[in-house]
């Protein structure tokens, strides 16, 4: 059995590698894929929480950040394709001169 | 020696979610992505969670990087992409992803084998005879202690989830659509 302090820093870890590509990359696809590892860590998170807890609810929690993740890629890369439709650039500085 | 596979498994992930928001081509942090989620999965299997494994391999490295990667397709068209596209295919740019993905193979053959002494029902049920041979042993939450309470207390969530999926979807189709931008550069009464 994996120690949970192990999982523990390995989720922090995960997660800080991607807090570290919403802030340095100004590409909006490398974003989109850095809130994708954050998430995954958060997964790594519930799942080893309903492990030790002993029961499914982690995993339910799981499923629901699943339906988030899919949901969030969705409107993001139509957002991605919209500003790349418009601006024919990926970064995201380009838009603080949008007038809205 | 489940731990130790789990340090191998996390540090594919780790190195490859690094790799990954670090890349300059889109292509290669995908292919660096993929691989970390399959260490993870590989990770929901080490903890007893092989439902949530199975998910992870065909939402997150199946649905959502098919997603990704017809995007990125999409962005890159014209002869600037070909030349691209012949600069992307040259096989010793892909060693990274690769020597990620056989550390994993390797840990999978090595779950399979004889070596790691749960072989001999492996085959047949492969959760059971870990949790029978192993002594210190994982007991797996599987499919139908996870379905049973979505349809009880956690019905509520289910179909709140539904909803959101319709209203991403509804989304997705509205701020994607072409003929848009006329109506966006022309009034803005179309809105």
């Amino acid at each position: 059995m994996i120690a949970e302090h192990y999982l523990l820093f390995f989720s922090i870890a995960l997660f800080s590698i991607g807090v570290y590509g919403v802030m340095v990359r100004r590409n909006l696809l490398f974003m989109l894929i850095s809130i994708e590892v954050m998430l995954n860590a958060i997964a790594v998170l519930f799942v080893a929480g309903s492990r030790y807890h002993n029961n499914s609810d982690g995993q339910i929690m799981y499923l629901l950040i699943l339906t988030l993740a899919a949901s969030e890629v969705a409107i993001g890369l139509g957002l991605l394709i919209q500003l790349y439709r418009r601006r024919h650039t990926l970064d995201v500085d380009q838009l603080s001169k949008m007038k809205g | 020696m489940i731990t130790i596979l789990f340090f191998i498994a996390a540090a594919v992930a780790l190195t490859g979610a690094l790799l990954t928001v670090t890349r300059r081509n889109a292509v290669h942090a995908l292919l660096y992505l993929v691989i970390t989620m399959l260490a993870i999965a590989l990770i929901f299997f080490l903890l007893g969670a092989p439902f949530a494994a199975a998910l992870q391999i065909i939402v997150y490295a199946g649905a959502v990087m098919v997603l990704f990667v017809f995007v990125t397709m999409m962005l890159h068209q014209g002869q600037a992409s070909l030349k691209q596209e012949a600069m992307l295919f040259q096989p010793e740019r892909s060693v990274g992803a690769t020597l990620l993905c056989f550390i994993l193979l390797g840990e999978l053959l090595f779950l399979l084998s004889p070596l790691s002494g749960f072989s001999d029902q492996a085959n047949l049920n492969q959760q059971q005879s870990i949790a029978s041979t192993l002594p210190n042993t994982v007991e797996t939450i599987g499919a139908k202690e996870i379905g049973r309470p979505l349809f009880g207390p956690y019905l509520l969530l289910v179909e709140i989830s539904a909803l959101m999926l319709l209203s991403a979807l509804i989304g997705a189709f509205h701020i994607g659509r072409r003929h848009q931008e006329k109506s966006m550069t022309g009034g803005e009464d179309d809105r």
